[in-house]
């Protein structure tokens, strides 16, 4: 176990009492509580911590927080791996054990640090000019090494255990930001009444103030807070997004500092709030300043340096060159040298010290070298000194470390999701948020307050000058965006990948577009900001799902039938949110034989089948029938009571919507079906035109989807088998002719029985309130029903010709179906007047016909393309698709529904049914969609 | 985003489905196909306000007419489809 040599002090934030094991890279190191990887691995001597991502430079920590572009690590648990995560992030705890990222074979010695030396001949923009060239050939080959040379970490493969959850919660305030401007806003609204939640990202509330030398300050505040009830405080908690109505969005990791999960806690919530008001204190963010070699680890920012040593008393450096624009930094150099440390110059790029700098460099007893800039780090196999220039004169300055300021810029993130540009303020060298939507307030550093003043000398820092550490983009590659014309910052962004990290460009944005504005000879106002999108951090998906995963991503919607369906060898097939038994399998049977075995059942005999999927919607009210009559391009006025008929359904674009039965129980009073699948968008369509193409109706509609269970009884048997259940009497063919709809007591229930058939039979449709259905299906079953599945459903419509949702595609009229008749009343309703227009009357659009293979045998594939040609490389046009295929037992053959070219003018044709993905062609003869019983006979058997 | 329902009060709009523009009138059986054409497929995008309607699929299933403003998202009416009155 190794010493912790660079722990120097007693940081307010650990523990020196409770030490805790960790390892790197398999290698053991102990820290404190209270630690980040990143400070225990400080406080060890660990300055590798990363590969960049394209030249695979060596890389260590530049930040302290949310900022860090550099330290990304991959932190392993038990059943998963987390890679990304920012080392300044991530808690300490017992037995955590971090891996490095984008390194082969290991961090110290990296292949990919090739790169580094052909950086000249691998400038932004490279594997794209070079690979990319007409053909994408070049690019399809080797796409896949260039990206696995250049890339972060590399995400888990297996199935991610944790649990996570979602809050909503709302409040009179949200305070985002736990610094010293967010505790007073958040006090200021507790002491006025509010309810108010406060978020920070840290393991506790005091943000900036908790890495001074001096906390009490910051402690207080927190203690006044806590004292309130009305106060949530939630910490470990990104704030990652501002959405409208006043909502943030918040990722709160409740787990991830713990050395084990517990089962009753979800790892993270994500958290949605929403305030009557929201208070912006998100602070301020350092940012570097350029200098060749600035990425070498041992440049850091002068902030986080001085946050390493106070919260966690860690030094960064035994020996400190400070180079700043601002006065902030010189504070660094009084905690360094208070803890003993030594401060090398403080190398300031201002010509003139303000009073501020020149009084704290005499307390620190620091030399300072003004109007001078660090041209270069020295580094060989560790950071050796900075070299600088003043008045044109060169020096080398040996140093360990190197803490840069170049300024600090409001983390203005959030302000700009809902949109609105960043203010530039010229004297400070910062943007700012823009104008606050009502209802929004920005404080502290937000509102910029408490910021050092940033000189930004329009100076070119050299090539190898790192911008964005992350992205791996240098100044030169930012001159040659600016060559090549991608001068605005957005195209500056996508050319060089400026800012397009999981850091969001928080250490790089400013400096890309202030080296562009001093190319373009713009200021940096008029050159701009990229917009700013949630997630300010990366926020993991498991997070943003919640509970909606796996089994709970939807839910399952069951028929009364469901359970019998399961126990008796139902083969279920998903259908929508629905699951529905494809067939019910016995013994010695596949799916495919059970389904032949129940649909010559039906045909032979009598069997059921659960359509309680279908949608039912009640139509009541004085103006209903006028109202349907609108709606269905089937007539509906002259539907007398009692009566039901095939209902066929057409968007405004002349477009078939649905089809189902229409049925009339009395004068003001319909009952509809719907398909499965379009049940709600059918419900909607109807309710929209209610409402608002015809508000003045007086009708009144009501889904009984859930209310109802439906099962279809069909077969030449039918009616003896439901006469035996329910008497003679009420089946006798007089009194209850097809097309018809009777209330008949099923034992005590009243059944809405339609006879309706969808598959050439004599067929029931039995719809009972859903409490009863099972029982009913229990007892048609008894009485020798045979139960069928969807597939034999299939298999008895398409022999019969009858459309169903592989037709109504959305994109075919009632001619294309062959339902021109249904949808030619002289009345209006939806969709007919452009039923008319030239493109969906033209004589080649594709219809509906059969097929059948030409040698009797071949199975046709749905989905396969039709053609005129049989050679499958060179096929001819298209002339249209299989929609609907199976092996037909009445026929005893496969058969296939198809939307063909000229339709069933092509009766008798041979044509070839194409099916690429798995290599066949099968010729096919076509044929009329009505395979079985052409003249309908069976419906009255 | 809130929208404000004429009968439910203020509700998230992951409670609505977007049913499109407010101001559609369908045409008479009879009118020019110019004007069936405008009414099926030609809609207005403006950077400004713009009435449009949210149909409260998981509340009271009605639709309501909501001007929305479609830079900022700002809600600045609402009231029930097929009736004149503002009602919120």
């Amino acid at each position: 176990m190794n010493k912790q040599g660079w722990r120097v002090g007693a940081g307010h934030a650990v523990d020196e009492a409770r030490p805790v094991r960790f390892t790197f890279d398999g290698v053991a190191y102990s820290g404190l509580a209270g630690d980040t990887l990143a400070s225990a691995l400080m406080a060890n001597g660990v300055r590798l911590m990363g590969r960049s991502f394209k030249y695979h430079r060596p890389r260590g920590l530049v930040g302290i927080g949310a900022e860090e572009p550099n330290a990304l690590v991959a932190v392993r648990r038990p059943g998963f791996c987390e890679p990304n995560t920012r080392a300044t992030m991530a808690e300490l705890y017992d037995d955590l054990d971090a891996i490095s990222q984008n390194r082969w074979p290991s961090l110290r010695f990296d292949m990919g640090a090739v790169n580094d030396a052909l950086a000249p001949f691998i400038p932004a923009g490279f594997y794209y000019k070079t690979f990319m060239g007409p053909t994408r050939k070049a690019w399809m080959a080797y796409e896949w090494m260039i990206r696995r040379a250049a890339g972060l970490g590399a995400a888990s493969r297996e199935p991610d255990p944790s649990r996570y959850e979602k809050m909503h919660a709302h409040a009179d305030c949200v305070v985002v930001g736990g610094g010293e401007a967010g505790l007073s806003a958040a006090i200021e609204a507790a002491t006025a009444g509010e309810r108010v939640i406060i978020i920070d990202e840290a393991p506790a509330l005091g943000g900036w103030r908790l890495r001074e030398r001096e906390v009490n300050g910051a402690q207080a505040l927190v203690a006044t807070l806590r004292g309130f009830d009305s106060v949530t405080v939630l910490t470990r908690t990104t704030a990652f997004g501002l959405y409208d109505g006043l909502q943030i969005a918040a990722v709160e990791r409740a787990q991830d500092h713990l050395p084990a999960f517990d089962a009753h806690t979800p790892r993270q919530r994500l958290w949605l709030i929403r305030g009557k008001r929201i208070v912006l204190a998100c602070g301020a963010q350092e940012q570097p300043t350029q200098f060749k070699d600035n990425d070498r680890p041992g440049v850091m920012l002068a902030g986080a340096v001085r946050g390493y040593l106070n919260q966690y008393g860690v030094a960064a450096g035994r020996r400190a060159v400070i180079v700043t624009n601002n006065d902030s930094a010189y504070q660094t150099a009084l905690d360094l040298r208070a803890a003993g440390l030594d401060v090398a110059a403080v190398v300031d790029a201002r010509e003139t010290l303000s009073e501020g700098a020149a009084k704290m460099a005499r307390d620190a007893d620091v030399e300072v070298f003004a109007g001078a800039h660090v041209t270069r780090a020295i580094y060989k196999g560790g950071l050796r000194a900075a070299e600088i220039e003043q008045a044109g004169r060169i020096r080398s300055l040996p140093c360990d470390l190197i803490a840069m300021s170049g300024g600090w810029t409001p983390a203005i993130h959030l302000s700009t999701h809902l949109g609105g540009k960043p203010v530039y303020d010229e004297a400070g060298g910062f943007f700012l948020p823009p104008k606050p939507r009502p209802g929004i307030e920005y404080r502290g550093a937000m509102a910029g307050e408490g910021l050092d003043r940033a000189e930004r000398p329009l100076r070119l820092a050299h090539d190898r000058a790192f911008v964005d550490f992350q992205g791996d983009v240098t100044v030169k590659d930012v001159k040659l965006a600016h060559r090549e014309g991608y001068r605005s910052v957005e195209h500056l962004k996508r050319y060089t990948t400026l800012g397009m990290g999981t850091d969001q460009g928080k250490t790089s944005n400013l400096a890309g577009l202030t080296i562009m504005a001093g190319l373009t000879g713009k200021s940096v106002a008029e050159t701009g900001v990229t917009t700013f999108r949630a997630p300010y951090t990366p926020v993991s998906i498991g997070a943003l799902g919640g509970m909606d995963a796996g089994e709970r991503l939807r839910p399952v919607r069951r028929t009364p039938m469901q359970d019998w369906h399961e126990m008796n060898g139902g083969a279920m097939g998903e259908s929508g949110l629905w699951r529905r038994p494809k067939a019910y399998v016995r013994d010695g049977e596949t799916v495919l034989s059970a389904q032949i075995r129940e649909a010559r059942a039906v045909r032979g005999g009598v069997g059921c089948v659960d359509v309680s999927t279908l949608g039912k919607i009640e139509a009541q009210g004085p103006d209903a029938a006028e109202f349907l009559d609108r709606i269905y391009a089937s007539p509906v006025k002259t539907l007398k009571v009692g009566r039901a008929r095939y209902g066929l359904m057409l968007r405004e674009d002349g477009v078939v919507l649905d089809d189902g039965t229409l049925a009339r129980l009395g004068p003001n009073h319909y009952y509809l079906t719907t398909t499965t699948a379009q049940a709600a968008n059918v419900l909607a369509h109807m309710e929209y035109h209610a409402q608002v193409t015809w508000p003045e109706m007086r009708v009144s509609l009501v889904s009984v989807s859930d209310q109802y269970g439906a099962i279809a009884v069909a077969g030449p048997q039918s009616k003896a088998l439901l006469s035996r259940l329910a008497g003679e009497e009420a089946f006798d063919d007089a009194a209850f002719p097809y097309a018809s709809i009777k209330i008949i007591p099923f034992g005590g229930v009243s059944v809405r029985v339609l006879r309706m058939s969808y598959s050439g039979e004599r067929a029931y449709e039995l719809h009972v309130p859903a409490d009863a259905a099972l029982s009913l299906w229990e007892a048609l079953i008894d009485a020798g029903a045979t139960p069928y599945g969807t597939e034999a459903m299939a298999i008895l419509r398409i022999e019969k010709g009858h459309v169903a949702g592989a037709e109504l595609d959305g994109r075919t009229t009632a001619a294309d179906l062959g339902l021109a008749k249904l949808a030619s009343k002289p009345t209006d309703f939806i969709g007919k007047r452009m039923q008319a227009r030239p493109g969906l009357v033209d004589a080649a659009r594709p219809s509906l016909v059969g097929l059948m293979p030409a040698d009797g045998a071949s199975r046709i594939r749905s989905g396969a393309q039709i053609t005129a040609g049989q050679d499958a490389r060179n096929p001819g046009p298209m002339l249209g698709h299989v929609t609907s295929a199976c092996f037909s037992p009445a026929m005893e053959r496969p058969i296939a529904l198809a939307l063909l070219s000229g339709g069933l003018q092509r009766q008798g044709e041979m044509l070839f049914a194409h099916y690429p993905l798995r290599d066949e062609t099968v010729a096919v003869t076509v044929v009329s969609p009505v395979f079985y019983d052409a003249e309908g006979a069976r419906l009255h058997a | 985003m809130l929208i404000h329902c004429p009968f439910c009060g203020a509700r998230d709009h992951a409670e609505f489905s977007y049913a499109g523009d407010a101001r559609l009138k369908r045409p008479a059986p009879d009118a020019p196909e110019a004007e069936w054409l405008d009414y099926a497929y030609q809609r207005d995008n403006p950077s400004g306000p713009h009435e449009e309607l949210w149909h409260h699929v998981y509340g009271c299933r009605r639709h309501v007419a909501v001007t929305r403003h479609m830079s900022t998202h700002e809600i600045l009416a609402a009231r029930f489809a097929g009736t004149s009155g503002v009602e919120s």
